[in-house]
């Protein structure tokens, strides 16, 4: 078989697992998509593997690994969602910004936070 | 043990009792009053004790390497001589004496206990100055001095006068110590040592190369310490502070310090006639002075602080004249009767409710209120007056007679120019000193008006002290005899001119005085004037802290009051003006020091806040925009991070792939 066809088909999962990964909202579906890129990786290791014909097959050892990995990656990733789900009543990582920068002062004014220490100097 | 030993242990034992004070005080208040005044008794004992084993003898001299400083050797030295060991006695006595009167006149000051430890220390610094044998030791005594005085100055800082008092007093002698220190190095340097008896013969030797520089340096620290003109002008500001520190700063430690360490290095001095002429003037200026101000002040101890300045004029005229017997004989008359003279004022400020003589010369019966105070006061008065047979008159004769040796050129250790110097100004002075002595007399027990204020019966321990000071000056001229010998053996009894002369200006002064009185006492009855504070449950120092603070509101000055009945008034003229702030003096100052320094502050004030700052604003405002920008990406979503990432990969794998491009093309 010519190494285009699994090449080709890693691709296509690949950018699938891509868009999904970037545009989907439910973090299940997110964590899906993930799954996806994996095993396009899976795939390509594999078919490379043949293709080269290695005597050690590093690639399909690697396959192993990476199939163990996304396992545990699997679960820990659907726990936290059940968790977030509990707590929050949605999974959607739009909702989910807790990490974003608060709204600050805004750097139009940069005498603003100087002001308030003149002041009390003067007073002093 | 041995008379070394005994030595060692008297400076030592108030040092380790401040220390102790300090470190207990606060967990066990019970061991403050022992601990402030046990120490301080017993090294006056031993310092009886060592007075006696010496005997005015051969001087003792005991030393120990400090370490090696690789030039001149500083030692941990002792130098016991008839002149240390009897000023020892006398600051061991007066400070006895206060710490026993303090337990009384701070009996509720919440900070009796640093109070005391204070004290101690300043008293543990002044015999370290007395006993020292090397003058950088000495230096240390006389440096803790400074800030000793400083903290007890500042007693009652919630006063704003006692704050700027300590501050100046710290400043003003600070402005002396300077040059001091530089003429103690250039001295050392020269003698090759800084063992006191080194010092001493190199002077006699003519090893000493630059006498003049080197006395005139070391007098400048000696005029600030000892409240000499031009540096005067603290001491009477420092009677913001409690009425026992006064009397220790002024009888014992502190101002006697100066003068004590100008009799010890006499033949450095005298190794100049220049020097010995300057100190000369500048005694007889701060006699004359300071006696024509003590006339205009009306807070009582403003008047002693400038009687103190004036009796130290005698002293170093004494010493211009090259007789350092009788200027330490009048130091320790002096010490005894200030001592006096100030705890007195303590008891009559608590008594009265106020420290003002207008106030006092409203008041009747003050004198039946505080007996005690009343008799011993007037003994000190008459001793400062130096009305014979008081201890004062003994001691102010010795100077006279010593400026008048001079004077007639009968002693060579000075020019005869300095001898007329101080006999003049002295005489002058003693005219002055019995005028406002009898001055402060009249107007504080011979007032009429309503009746004193009860403020109750007077700590028997404050009464007791009095009394104790008393006996040494009615009954210290006894010793005049014997004294001389404890000095230079040159005698000290009285001469029949000076006596004659100098008794005589001082009853035409008191009875001018009283004439004066007389004369306006009749107007006090028609201006009623004064105000008093009247706590009978408080201690002294609440009446007198309530007192220093009003005064300046009840009369518009701290020194004056503008009383027509004041005999100083009528006497002083149109002088009086000048002589109540102190001949301007501090006008003086103020425009030649403080204006110049704020103004300055205000230039490198302005050059900080508009000039420096204005570079650090503006880098900080770079960082600040470029934070802000980058602040703006992180919006919490992960997808839109992950989207970036991806963006970012995607643009250096092509960055890549053209470069790899262009490399292999060229």
């Amino acid at each position: 078989m010519h190494l285009a066809y699994p090449a080709v088909l890693a691709v296509l999962l690949f950018c699938t697992g891509l868009y999904g990964v970037l545009a989907r909202r439910n973090a299940i579906l997110v964590l899906m998509s993930v799954e996806l890129m994996l095993n396009a990786v899976n795939l390509n290791l594999v078919a490379f593997d043949v293709w080269l014909r290695d005597t050690l097959h590093a690639g399909q050892a690697l396959t192993l690994f990476t199939i163990a990995i996304a396992a545990a990656e699997i679960g820990i990733g659907l726990a936290i969602v059940l968790a977030v789900y509990r707590n929050r009543g949605t999974a959607d990582i739009d909702k989910l910004r807790d990490t974003a920068e608060g709204t600050g002062p805004d750097p139009a004014d940069p005498e603003d936070p100087a002001a308030p220490a003149q002041k009390a100097e003067a007073a002093a | 043990m041995t008379t070394t030993t005994l030595a060692v242990l008297v400076p030592l034992l108030p040092f380790l009792g401040a220390a102790a004070g300090l470190l207990l005080g606060r967990r066990a208040p019970g061991f403050v009053r022992p601990l402030a005044v046990l120490p301080t008794f017993a090294a006056f004992v031993l310092a009886v004790v060592v007075a006696v084993d010496q005997g005015g003898g051969k001087a003792i001299d005991a030393a120990t390497r400090l370490t090696p400083t690789g030039s001149v050797p500083i030692e941990l030295a002792l130098h016991l001589d008839g002149f240390a060991v009897l000023v020892a006695v006398l600051v061991g006595l007066v400070a006895t004496c206060v710490q026993l009167y303090s337990t009384g006149y701070l009996r509720d000051d919440p900070r009796y206990t640093s109070y005391a430890a204070l004290v101690s220390l300043f008293t543990s610094a002044m015999l370290l100055v007395v006993y020292s044998g090397d003058l950088m030791v000495l230096l240390v005594g006389w440096e803790i001095m400074g800030i000793c005085s400083y903290f007890l100055v500042g007693h009652y800082w919630e006063t704003p006068e006692a704050r700027a008092a300590s501050l100046k007093a710290f400043l003003v002698t600070k402005l002396g110590d300077v040059p001091f220190l530089i003429g103690l190095f250039a001295l050392a340097t020269d003698a090759g040592t800084f063992r006191i008896t080194g010092v001493v013969q190199a002077a006699l030797t003519g090893g000493i190369g630059h006498p003049t520089l080197i006395a005139l340096l070391l007098l400048a620290g000696v005029a600030g310490k000892s409240a000499q003109f031009p540096l005067h002008t603290w001491l009477p500001d420092a009677m913001a502070g409690p009425t026992p520190v006064s009397a220790l700063i002024h009888a014992a430690t502190m101002v006697a310090a100066g003068i004590y360490f100008v009799a010890r290095l006499l033949p450095v001095f005298a190794a100049s006639a220049a020097a010995m002429t300057v100190l000369a003037v500048m005694a007889a200026v701060t006699m004359v002075g300071s006696a024509l101000a003590a006339l205009a002040q009306d807070d009582i101890k403003r008047v002693l602080a400038y009687s103190t300045i004036g009796q130290l004029g005698y002293m170093s005229g004494a010493l211009a004249v090259g007789d350092r017997g009788a200027a330490v004989f009048h130091l320790l008359s002096h010490g005894a009767f200030k001592a006096l003279l100030f705890l007195a004022a303590g008891v009559i400020i608590h008594a009265a409710g106020t420290n003002s003589l207008t106030a006092m010369s409203r008041m009747g019966g003050l004198a039946k209120r505080i007996p005690d105070a009343y008799w011993t006061m007037t003994v000190a008065l008459l001793a400062l007056a130096a009305i014979p047979p008081f201890a004062g008159f003994f001691s102010k004769e010795a100077v006279l007679s010593a400026a008048e040796h001079t004077a007639l050129g009968e002693s060579q250790v000075a020019p005869s120019g300095a001898g007329w110097t101080v006999l003049i100004a002295g005489l002058l002075t003693a005219l002055l000193t019995a005028a406002y002595a009898t001055r402060l007399w009249l107007l504080a027990f011979r007032g009429r008006g309503a009746e004193a204020p009860d403020h109750g019966k007077q700590p028997v321990v404050m009464n007791a002290v009095l009394w104790v000071l008393a006996i040494p000056s009615i009954a210290f001229g006894l010793t005049t005899g014997y004294l001389g010998d404890w000095f230079d053996g040159r005698a000290l009894t009285p001469a029949v001119t000076t006596s004659v002369l100098s008794t005589g200006v001082a009853l035409v002064g008191g009875l001018v005085t009283y004439a004066a009185w007389r004369h306006t006492s009749a107007l006090a009855a028609r201006t009623p004037m004064g105000a008093v504070a009247a706590h009978p449950e408080g201690d002294g120092s609440l009446v007198e802290e309530e007192a220093i603070a009003s005064h300046t509101r009840v009369y518009g000055d701290i020194a004056s009051a503008p009383d027509p009945a004041d005999p100083g008034r009528l006497l002083l003229g149109p002088l009086h003006r000048h002589a109540a702030t102190g001949f301007h003096l501090d006008a003086v100052y103020s425009a030649l020091f403080v204006r110049p320094v704020l103004a300055a502050a205000a230039l490198v004030r302005f050059l900080d806040r508009e000039v420096v700052e204005t570079y650090v604003r503006g880098a900080s405002a770079a960082p600040r925009w470029l934070g802000w920008a980058v602040r703006r990406a992180q919006n919490g979503n992960v997808q839109s991070y992950l989207s970036a990432l991806l963006a970012g990969s995607l643009v250096l794998a092509a960055a890549v792939v053209v470069l790899a491009n262009v490399t292999a093309g060229s």
